[in-house]
């Protein structure tokens, strides 16, 4: 068992980033996610073996993980929405380049500069890609510290696993909360051998290029299926979700982040009024859990997404549900949180 | 037989596919001779750009990465912090390093990061057919200065030697041409100070190289050569900017 201890939200990240043997941070401050690039060059700058270096722009940070994780260290950089646009470029790369690294973003209200509230109107930029060309990030989607920890940890493994960048998909409110968390001791996982394209000299070897084109257009096909073959298997095989109640459920919430945490509040209080609602939380954003929720849209005929967006991970639950169930949306933008009681009130029209 | 000459062994055997009379292939030429006095092929981690040299990584032999338009010297840094016991070069063009690079140049420059830097100046974005950089000299016509470069509307050339020399962290700064093979032997001796400054770890080092494009300025590789010669450099002027004691 590890310790208890009383942490912030983007705080308890920095630690399980380092414990999870990152030790390479790159970051820019901005609102509301500083606290994790504080807290990583008051840790790294004291490290052997490790840096933190404070970009000078979003584009550099992510360009600095890219050279890093070319090295084959586990590297992090993280931000919040506006900066996360900017570091698009650089993922792109990494995703080409098929290194592995590990991306926050803790989301504020967009777009432009937007609001210093939270936010989940980042979620098609981060699960569709969000630069240029086919490419998915894994994407992690927290609703408490506690998970922030697990998810910061499973992130890099599950980057390593399939070199390919990773994201916390977390927002300003769960980055701000403070919770007890518990940084448990975790089992050795196989991981792949990074031995065969790292960058570190070519002593005693044939030289490694990491090169994230090719000007052959059957060749850079070649490499856009290699790539694509990777998300199906993670389609396959890592998908998780949250699921409460969905047995006699009158509707079901879809709901991620700090929403469903809120979404849980509201089904105890339906409980209370005699409505039965259950819940389906996607832990992972990419890949989506559409199994589950198709399955769910043959038994139970009304869905109500809510998002702190106007609609986005609606559309992905309309593609699951395929047109079985009735999708209603609920959302707030902007910075604004949507409120249990603002929730049921919505629930209530659709259950007349 | 005594060999006297051959092909230095931090090149592979690909021939250049760089145009006639352009400079780059004497530059990757002098970089490899460089890394090979010096022994350090294989501790060498090589960043090629966006532009005409994002070929480099064909042409070096020792383990390359390609980085985005400008953000060579960032990923150079994210290499270096990884792994400080290797060598680690950038190797940049105008548009790359002082256009769309700026930021990067100027930030790593100032860190001191412990890399060495080859910006090819040859006044001229090549690879995309000849438009203006941001070291096109007043009055060259381009693709996208088609009247000749305006002051009033398009500035001036920036002038990156200089320029980076002002900053405290920099500890090696030289500008060298290619032009001629005087010029060629006094490049060569810049750019091993340039990995001796890094190899001794005293910090951030760059090597300006003067070089031609005749393709884009439309002129044969000779009068090419001239044209840097009567243009570039009395814009350019050669020389050390900036040395650490030891090493100069």
């Amino acid at each position: 068992m590890g310790e208890k201890m009383l942490m912030k939200g983007n705080e308890a990240i920095g630690e399980a980033a380092i414990r999870a043997g990152c030790h390479f941070y790159f970051g820019y401050p901005i609102t509301p996610q500083t606290e994790l690039t504080a807290y990583m060059a008051k840790k790294l700058l004291k490290m052997k073996n490790a840096a933190f270096v404070q970009a000078e722009s979003e584009l550099a940070a992510i360009s600095m993980v890219y050279g890093a994780a070319a090295t084959g260290v586990r590297s992090m950089t993280s931000s919040s929405s506006p900066g996360i646009s900017l570091k698009q470029e650089g993922i792109s790369y990494i995703a080409c380049a098929e290194l592995p690294c590990v991306i926050v973003n803790m989301q504020r209200g967009g777009p432009g500069l937007g609001s210093i509230q939270p936010g989940q109107a980042d979620y098609f930029q981060a699960t569709k890609g969000g630069g240029h060309g086919d490419y998915h990030l894994i994407v992690l989607a927290p609703s408490s510290v506690q998970e922030l920890v697990d998810l910061t940890m499973d992130a890099f493994d599950l980057a390593d696993k399939y070199t390919n960048p990773a994201m916390i998909l977390g927002d300003g409110l769960i980055g701000q909360m403070m919770e007890a968390v518990e940084f448990k001791e975790r089992k050795k996982i196989d991981l792949p051998d990074k031995e065969g394209w790292i960058l570190t000299g070519c002593k005693g070897r044939e030289k490694n290029y990491i090169v994230p084109f090719n000007l052959d257009p059957y060749e850079m096909e070649k490499l856009n299926l290699k790539i694509q073959e990777k998300y199906n298997k993670l389609k396959e095989k890592e998908v998780r979700c949250e699921t409460v109640n969905l047995d006699n459920a009158d509707l079901i919430i879809v709901a991620y982040g700090i929403v469903a945490r809120i979404a849980k509040t509201v089904i105890n209080n339906a409980k209370k009024v005699g409505i039965n609602i259950g819940l389906i939380r996607p832990i992972t954003l990419f890949p989506f859990p559409e199994k589950i929720i198709a399955e769910t849209s043959e038994k139970v005929n009304k869905f109500l997404v809510v998002e702190m967006s106007m609609g986005q991970m609606l559309e992905d639950v309309k593609l699951a549900v395929n047109g079985k169930a009735e999708v209603n949306f609920y959302g707030r933008v902007g910075g604004v949180i949507p409120t249990q009681s603002e929730i049921l009130t919505e629930i209530k029209k659709y259950l007349k | 037989m005594k060999k006297v000459f051959e092909s230095p062994k931090s090149l592979t055997k690909d021939p250049f596919t760089y145009c006639p009379g352009c400079h780059h292939g004497i530059a990757h030429r002098l970089v490899a001779e460089a890394l090979d006095e010096f022994g350090v092929r294989e501790k060498t981690i090589g960043v090629c750009p966006v532009g005409c040299s994002v070929f480099a990584y064909v042409f070096f032999n020792c383990d390359m990465i390609c980085a985005a338009h400008g953000r060579a010297p960032a990923v150079a840094t994210g290499i270096k912090r990884a792994k400080p016991d290797s060598i680690v070069f950038t190797y940049q063009g105008d548009g790359d390093l002082a256009s769309i690079g700026t930021a990067e140049i100027v930030h790593t420059a100032n860190r001191g990061e412990n890399i060495t830097v080859i910006f090819i100046n040859n006044a001229i974005y090549g690879m995309t057919g000849g438009q203006m950089a941001p070291t096109t000299l007043v009055g060259q016509v381009t693709q996208t200065s088609p009247y000749g470069r305006d002051p009033k509307t398009m500035g001036y050339p920036i002038k990156v030697a200089e320029m980076l020399s002002t900053l405290k962290g920099v500890a090696y700064i030289s500008r060298v041409a290619l032009s001629k093979p005087a010029y060629i032997l006094k490049a060569k001796k810049a750019i091993r100070k340039a990995f001796q400054t890094q190899i001794e770890g005293k910090g951030f080092s760059l090597v300006e190289v003067l070089s031609t494009c005749p393709t884009n300025w439309g002129l044969s590789p000779i009068e090419a050569n001239k044209w840097l010669e009567e243009n570039m450099i009395p814009y350019y002027p050669l020389g050390e900017f900036k040395t650490p004691e030891e090493v100069s």
